[in-house]
């Protein structure tokens, strides 16, 4: 076995042991303890896995060229093959994955959310991890449908069982509603996804997402089918304006851990699934659905942004807020230009950092206020102002402040849509650019109501201080929010030659 | 016909299976007549389903024998499938006689006819995988059917056990009847009651274009239909299910359901032409799975519930056949009844467990209560709650619950590889719902216990071992379901 696949088995047997490892620990603190181990661990494991690699440019090698690679023979019934990969569109994802969870593990050490116990919350965290990762290192479309379910009920767990605030029986109801929603929404996208899987795997004769990417073996019906059915499913993930519904309710309801993982990582199956199991496999059906997934991303953008400017709670807003960064994610891919895709892949990085900071911040306001009503806060920068220059700054980030994370993504969506040239993509980018303005005007009516002014009752009673779990937490976002502005070829240096690879074949 | 084929040569060693089942028949009864000790009873019992399910794999394990020939023609084809759905109803009946623990210890059910007549229903169960003709297939349903009728009303004093044996008796023997008749009316049409000969016979345009035809195997299949409960031929099972004791309503949902699922795949399989059942099996599943998750989403019962929603998994165990009237190739033909026999496996599996996780946490004796009774249930008997927990993720097909997961994979991919993406989608959409359901019966074991805190009596040792069993089974199976798959493919 080589470095480069130990390293990938790691990345998956880590967080796995574990979580059985913090259930089978009886201490609540030292489990807690044990599990945040694991999970740094990983992120050691995830970030190792960028060594070693071979950039293998030949003109007759295959779209998806992983650097490493483990595949094992497992259900040959089903034609699924225990088969993992990482490569230059998984790999940001995956350590962005590791650190999310290292850090949510992290703040779990010092703070549990009320309702159960921090040891089950924990090895909840990693199992989710598991999952997520697992999608994003899985090379085989049978397998990788199934780390895309594996997520959906820990997720679940965490949203009913730790989440909303309060026992009362309304927020009780609440938070089981919201849960119930995001389980049974999110089951819709991953059945569709399997028939999808399965009508490429009927077709094709096999499930390698490597021999599959092009579309060399599917006639354009199949992919047509296809696409449609993992579009679909990809759609609810991400989500897709019409799709979105359970989303401001689950990240609503979450406890702050689980919205940071919602929103900094699940979504992102969606569009990682996009790019590499729907494009790759049905590049036809791409090219076919590209101008409906647009006008589609484009609409998100503005409703998004929309709803998020009447938003009068903390968590929703940002929760909202998701629905509009992403559907510039979808617009990038949409375009299904090297540019498009490249501004998915960072735009994906980006939001998972500044949203993932965004839920800590609100969280930390929330946990110190017990209100998220907008009208309730104000003048946070009277009694707070650590915390709340720490959410200017994540908000700035969020809108696309040029040298700050959030602007490469929506940028050269933008670009690249009007690269694409014509009417119909020049009207969705100019469009876009709108939504982008809307975004700079919700976030910052969301500085002006939560900082500015005088202190409201709840914020008076605020001292300045923080807490050192939580600067431990939110400090290695705002440095990657930094970096990832200021360096974007940390993400896109990776992932050149893979978009480069998948382009030609989807071009072709 | 000649001289020497008056007298066969029986080959008794692939009658073994059978001949332990129905020995172990007579051998509760004996023990229970001569010692009238339960526990020796029981003993008997127990001791008689092992070896059962031993010698099933024994016999399974070597070349497929037949016995009972008429030329080329066997009434009695003991293959690995038999064996394993042999060993499958013994094993299962093993799992019976350990959730019945509780209900024989509270003493109002008579422990000897109660052994006996689940002996007797296994001695059906493992003749039934063998049948090679439609007269021995229908005696073996029966000799597997016939003893629940007395088993559903046991519960002495009960008006809702009487009832639901009534009902079940009832709906029962009509369905034999349709059977029996559509078997004669075959007979009439095309001279023929073995399967295989049957299914040649059958491949002839002519005879096929008879009215008569149509009415026979419509007659078979609606019969058989009654005994997997499937739609529009389910109404019985619920209250059934409700009515009879908690052992032998696990009973009824697994082996009784896996026998009627095994019977109706032997038919289809081999006997009936796939162009006419196809279309009418893919309508049947359809509206089996549909109608059994919408209606289990209002159950308040738990029983109910449980009974509904193994309705709705009638349906999907159908829905791979439904695939057969679309494909001409044979692989995916045979892909089709693996994948419905392989989700029957997976399925009794998870439902036996769901069942031992009830009986578990409810009072010794008693019936399967409200939801409601559960509420809580997990804080206070964590890995009974765990298991029962499992059970229904695993049954609503997803992970942890690997089984449930791989079950629902077997059967989209079989459709889809027999073109019949209508009713995967079908089947997908019927995934959802019924996570609604499950979802909230596992939820409502996690659910703050609130006013009701129910004494957390100890559940008995049988039970918890039957559950712990089954669960680490569907884990392993869940890990490595191409064992399964093996299996149900050979």
């Amino acid at each position: 076995m080589t470095s480069g696949e130990f390293l990938l088995l790691a990345v998956l047997a880590l967080p796995a042991l574990g979580a059985l490892a913090v259930a089978a620990t009886p201490r609540d603190r030292a489990a807690r303890l044990v599990g945040t181990i694991a999970a740094a661990l990983t992120l050691v494991a995830a970030v190792a896995l960028v060594a070693g690699r071979s950039p293998g440019w030949t003109a007759t090698a295959p779209a998806v060229r992983p650097w490493h690679a483990v595949d094992l023979p497992w259900v040959p019934g089903l034609d699924l093959r225990f088969h993992l990969g990482v490569d230059g569109i998984s790999w940001p994802l995956v350590v962005l994955t590791a650190l999310l969870t290292l850090l949510c593990c992290g703040y779990c050490l010092w703070r549990v959310p009320g309702g159960g116990s921090g040891r089950a919350l924990v090895a909840l965290l990693l199992v989710v991890e598991v999952g997520i990762l697992g999608t994003f290192l899985a090379l085989d479309l049978v397998l990788f449908f199934l780390f895309f379910e594996v997520v959906l009920l820990p997720m679940y767990a965490i949203i009913v069982g730790w989440g909303g605030d309060g026992t009362d029986p309304v927020a009780l109801d609440a938070r089981r509603r919201a849960g119930r929603k995001f389980a049974l929404y999110t089951l819709f996208g991953s059945v569709l996804l399997l028939v999808g899987v399965y009508v490429v795997v009927a077709a094709a004769g096999t499930a390698d997402i490597g021999a599959l990417t092009g579309g060399t073996e599917l006639s354009r019906s199949t992919q047509l089918a296809a696409f449609t059915l993992l579009a679909l499913a990809f759609a609810v993930k991400s989500p897709l304006w019409p799709l979105h519904s359970w989303l401001p309710d689950a990240h609503t309801q979450a406890p702050t851990v689980g919205s940071v993982l919602l929103a900094g990582v699940l979504l992102k199956m969606g569009t990682y699934g996009l790019i590499r199991v729907a494009v790759g496999v049905a590049p036809e059906g791409a090219r076919w659905a590209a101008p409906v997934l647009g006008v589609l991303a484009v609409a998100a953008i503005l409703i998004g942004s929309l709803v998020c400017l009447a938003q009068t709670e903390l968590k929703r807003l940002i929760a909202y807020s998701s629905v509009g960064h992403m559907g510039f994610v979808l617009l990038g891919v949409a375009t299904l230009t090297a540019t498009g895709i490249q501004a998915a892949l960072i735009g994906n990085v980006a939001h998972g950092i500044i949203t993932g900071l965004l839920f800590f911040l609100a969280g930390a306001i929330k946990d110190r206020t017990h209100t998220g009503a907008l009208s309730d806060l104000s003048g946070l920068r009277e009694t707070a102002p650590r915390l709340s220059g720490l959410l200017a700054f994540a908000a700035v980030a969020s809108l696309g402040l040029p040298g700050l994370a959030g602007f490469w993504g929506e940028a050269f969506a933008v670009v690249a849509a009007v690269e694409s040239g014509g009417a119909l993509w020049t009207t969705l980018a100019v469009l876009a650019a709108i939504g982008g303005a809307l975004t700079a005007a919700y976030l910052l009516r969301l500085l002006r109501r939560v900082t500015h002014g005088e202190p409201s009752p709840a914020v008076a009673a605020l001292g300045p201080k923080l807490a050192g779990a939580e600067l431990v937490a939110w400090t290695p976002l705002v440095l990657l929010a930094l970096a990832v502005g200021l360096v974007p070829t940390l993400v896109l240096g990776v992932a050149e030659a893979p978009v480069e690879a998948l382009v030609g074949v989807v071009a072709r | 016909m000649s001289e020497s084929s008056l007298v066969q040569a029986v080959d008794h060693v692939a009658l073994l299976p059978a001949y332990l089942a129905a020995g172990t028949a007579v051998l509760v009864l004996l023990v229970d007549l001569l010692a009238a000790r339960p526990r020796a009873t029981v003993v008997t019992a127990v001791t008689g389903a092992v070896a059962t399910a031993v010698g099933a794999a024994a016999v399974g394990s070597g070349a497929e024998r037949r016995t009972f020939c008429v030329g080329t023609d066997c009434s009695y084809v003991f293959g690995g499938r038999a064996a394993l759905v042999a060993a499958l109803v013994a094993l299962l009946v093993l799992g019976v006689l350990a959730l019945s623990g509780p209900l024989l210890r509270a003493g109002n059910t008579p422990v000897g006819e109660y052994s006996f007549l689940l002996a007797c229903s296994m001695t059906g169960g493992v003749v039934l995988g063998a049948a090679g003709d439609l007269i021995t297939l229908i005696v073996a349903v029966e000799v597997l059917t016939l003893p629940l009728y007395v088993l559903v009303g046991l519960r002495r004093g009960s008006l809702a056990s009487a009832e639901a044996a009534v009902t079940f008796f009832v709906v029962s023997v009509v369905a034999t009847t349709l059977t029996l008749l559509g078997a004669a009316l075959l007979y009439a049409v095309t001279g023929g009651l073995h399967l295989e000969r049957l299914g040649t016979l059958l491949t002839d345009e002519a005879l096929l274009d008879l009215p008569l035809t149509t009415v026979a195997v419509t007659l078979v299949v609606a019969g058989l239909a009654f005994k997997v409960a499937a739609v529009p031929f389910h109404a019985w099972a619920p209250a059934t299910y409700d009515g009879a004791p908690l052992p032998v309503a696990a009973y009824l949902s697994t082996a009784s359901k896996l026998g009627g699922v095994i019977a109706l795949l032997a038919v289809v399989r081999h006997a009936l032409p796939p162009e006419v059942t196809g279309p009418v099996l893919a309508v049947v599943a359809a509206l089996t799975m549909t109608v059994g998750n919408l209606v289990a989403l209002r159950q308040r019962r738990t029983v109910r519930l449980l009974a509904w929603s193994s309705v709705a998994q009638a349906g999907y165990i159908l829905a791979p056949l439904g695939a057969l009237a679309l494909t001409a190739e044979a692989d995916a033909r045979t892909a089709a009844y693996a994948a419905a026999l392989a989700y029957a496996v997976f399925f009794v599996l998870l439902e036996l467990a769901a069942f031992a996780g009830v009986v578990a946490l409810r009072p010794a004796g008693a019936d399967g209560g409200s939801l409601d009774d559960l509420r809580g249930a997990a804080r206070r008997h964590p890995w009974v709650g765990a298991g029962l927990a499992f059970a229904l993720i695993g049954l609503a097909g997803l992970p942890p619950g690997l089984a449930g997961l791989f079950a629902k994979v077997t059967v989209v991919r079989s459709l889809l590889g027999g073109d019949a993406g209508w009713l995967a989608l079908v089947v997908a959409v019927n995934a959802v719902i019924g996570l609604a359901y499950y979802l909230r019966a596992a939820a409502l074991l996690y659910a703050p216990a609130g006013e009701v805190t129910a004494p957390a009596a100890r559940p008995a040792r049988a039970v918890a071992a039957a559950l712990a069993v089954a669960t680490v089974v569907a884990l392993v199976v869940g890990f490595a379901p191409q064992v399964v798959l093996d299996l149900a493919g050979g």
